[in-house]
């Protein structure tokens, strides 16, 4: 059991709970350093003698303490069993429970004289926890029809309790309370109190965060700060990226010729697999190793928790669960990373409408798409530091749209398919840390950056040949690319694009960050053009009839389609159903083919 | 609870919430005679935190309803 040493006698409660069902428990007191932040001292040796199971301190993000806790754990499992082990902690429940226990006992430990734990099960039963008769179900075979005199007993004594002063929820809410009494108990002289002026800093970062009049621009503004320093950082280090793999290209298709590969294969290997990997690293690597580090800054800071405590009210309107926005801020790495992260929410309603609109945030693999769109269509003639902040500005912009699709869609959700009420919501806001930086900026280019890298070569390369092959196998006169844009293009240009933009989402189901790359192979194959930077890119845009409402019905269709195929196999895991993962895909579809034929049509008729 | 302002302080004295809510709110530390501060209010005015038991805990108005509190103790500025 890990406790937080800041808030020791709630964490208490739950390590009771535990010990009363297992006696090899073994309690870390962990973020003793945050503690000492606070001039919070905690007595561990007396908790470890008022537990009587191994008690150990840990600051685990300074690593201390972790280096004890495999072999102290180690040693409480192979402590050999004995007839004196242990016995589980004596929870002392109010009289009136006690009587009930010891009625109840003798008929379970008939039952089950194998485990060793009557008096836990008692006291679970009496508690009325439907979920732990479920359990003892499953787990024991014990059901109201193997064991009728226990469940019948059981029905007696609620029966006697219901005539009591109070009734049954008295007496379960008496026994809830003895975990808490007993906490209190035990952590006397254990915490002593610590600095206020800490906590004073918190509440006064608090209200600035959340206040009425300052807490939504914040939010906006760190966003904004966020989406520049990626852009203007990310600049640079791209054009120099694509410079060098440009530079190696030449190398390599001298070097492939003279080694007397045949020319169409070393095409394949060049134009189709080598380029489209090296387009994705160099577009996508710089902003997401700028974009994360600072992202998960903000995370280790505690500031996310803040985010879901000022967006509450509006997921609230929409029947959904405010920790939504926190699936949500996980779903910016990873759409499928943050259908996984939907398990926080524990409404089974609300976890599967955050599962459905988890793809109205843009992943890793749609940002840079997004960023270089902007970069090239929308930004106009601003350069400089005024280019970057304004690119800024309208990624702030596309990120708020999505939010509000995702409230619009849950709003829809709960109204027809998932009808019911908003259940319960609490959510702890823990206490500001100062973020470690140096580990932060090591896990994140560790986790997410070089992820990135590891996918490019595992799909885009794979995707590189596909597109080569399509691009170059012919039926009749025509490639079976050029069959497949001809085929979607009236589709297209109702959505303000084109079928090979479509043909670039549709071939990059297997991952977002390929859609760029697929597009831009796909008008290479028509036309010529090796380099693959910014200005040339926009002129290849050009060249095949892009302006600016197809940037935007682009960027639209980026931020609504249906999620990349992993993100569609982790809704799949998760819910257990096709039905729901079929969803999954349609709502951001609909809602995207929807956007972008107004967006479209408006455009047709005004300008 | 849920017209207590930033700044006070309460002792609870029950709960009327029913099932997985009342346990989760017991589980808290809201059980009665335990001291109850509400801190922040939320930019649109749902849900406020309340520090209880030297953790700040967001709690929604309609479930802090379910929350009989004796109050305000005291007020701090």
């Amino acid at each position: 059991m890990v406790c937080d040493a800041g808030c020791l006698q709630r964490n208490l409660n739950l390590v009771l709970q535990i010990m009363e069902a297992v006696p090899r428990t073994l309690v870390c007191v962990n973020l003793l350093d945050e503690a000492a932040k606070k001039h919070l001292q905690v007595d561990l040796d007396l908790l470890q003698r008022r537990l009587e199971v191994p008690v150990l301190g840990m600051a685990a993000r300074q690593g201390q303490g972790l280096e004890q806790l495999l072999p102290k754990l180690h040693q409480l499992l192979t402590a050999p069993v004995t007839d004196n082990a242990p016995a589980p902690f004596r929870i002392c429940y109010p009289a009136a429970a006690e009587a009930a226990i010891t009625r109840l006992q003798p008929v379970v430990t008939h039952y089950l004289a194998h485990a060793s734990n009557a008096r836990f099960v008692c006291a679970r039963l009496l508690d009325g926890d439907s979920s732990f008769s479920r359990a003892l179900t499953e787990q024991l075979g014990l059901s109201p029809a193997g064991a009728p005199e226990l469940f019948a007993l059981l029905a007696r004594i609620k029966a006697d309790i219901s005539q009591t002063p109070g009734g049954l929820e008295a007496f379960q809410d008496s026994m809830a309370a003895a975990f808490a009494q007993q906490a209190a108990v035990l952590c006397q002289g254990v915490t002593r109190p610590g600095d206020q002026r800490v906590a004073g800093r918190d509440r006064r970062l608090d209200w600035w965060f959340t206040s009425k009049w300052t807490g939504f621009p914040i939010m906006l503004l760190l966003l904004l700060l966020l989406f520049w320093l990626t852009i203007s950082g990310a600049n640079v280090p791209s054009q120099l990226l694509a410079q060098g793999f440009g530079w190696l290209e030449v190398r390599l298709a001298a070097g492939l010729s003279q080694l007397g590969v045949s020319a169409w294969l070393t095409d394949l290997l060049i134009h189709g697999v080598y380029n489209v990997m090296t387009w994705v690293i160099s577009v996508m690597l710089p902003p997401m190793a700028i974009f994360f580090p600072l992202f998960t800054l903000l995370e280790d800071y505690g500031y996310l928790p803040r985010v879901a405590f000022n967006l509450d009210r509006s997921f609230q309107k929409a029947k959904a669960c405010g920790k939504q926005a926190l699936t949500m801020c996980m779903g910016f790495g990873c759409n499928a990373a943050g259908v996984t992260g939907c398990r926080i929410i524990d409404s089974p309603r609300e976890r599967l409408i955050a599962i459905l609109t988890n793809n109205f945030v843009p992943c890793k693999g749609r940002f840079p798409t997004l960023i270089a769109l902007i970069t090239l269509f929308l930004i106009g003639s601003a350069s400089g530091w005024q280019g970057s902040l304004l690119g800024a500005s309208i990624l702030v912009a596309v990120i708020v749209l999505g939010v509000g699709m995702t409230l619009l869609a849950s709003r829809l959700l709960s109204g027809t398919l998932l009808q019911g009420v908003p259940s319960s919501f609490t959510l702890e806001l823990p206490p500001y840390r100062r973020p470690q930086f140096g580990r932060v900026i090591g896990r994140s280019i560790i986790d997410r950056t070089l992820k990135v890298l590891g996918r490019a070569v595992v799909v885009a390369a794979p995707a590189g040949l596909l597109i080569w092959i399509l691009a170059n196998v012919r039926l009749g006169s025509t490639t079976l690319l050029q069959h497949m844009t001809t085929l979607l293009d009236p589709l297209g240009h109702a959505l303000g694009m084109d079928g090979t933009i479509l043909s670039g989402f549709i071939l990059g189901f297997p991952a977002n960050e390929i859609v760029m790359p697929i597009i831009v192979m796909a008008y290479l194959a028509q036309g010529h053009l090796t380099e693959l930077n910014g200005p040339a890119l926009a002129q290849l845009f050009g060249q095949n009839g892009w302006t600016w409402v197809t940037a935007v019905c682009t960027i639209l269709f980026s931020l609504l389609h249906w999620p990349c195929a992993t993100a569609c196999l982790t809704v799949h895991k998760e819910t257990q159903s096709w039905k729901w993962t079929l969803l999954s895909f349609a709502l951001p579809t609909a809602f995207g083919l929807l956007a972008c034929f107004i967006v479209a049509s408006l455009a047709a008729l005004l300008v | 609870m849920d017209q207590m302002k930033p700044g006070q302080q309460a002792r609870v004295r029950c709960l009327r919430a029913c099932g997985g809510m009342r346990r989760r709110l017991q589980d808290l530390g809201l059980t009665p005679g335990n001291e109850v501060n509400c801190r922040l209010l939320s930019p649109l005015g749902d849900p406020v935190a309340y520090e209880i038991c030297g953790a700040l805990i967001a709690i929604r108005r309609k479930d802090a309803k379910t929350v009989e509190v004796d109050g305000p103790l005291c007020t701090d500025s």
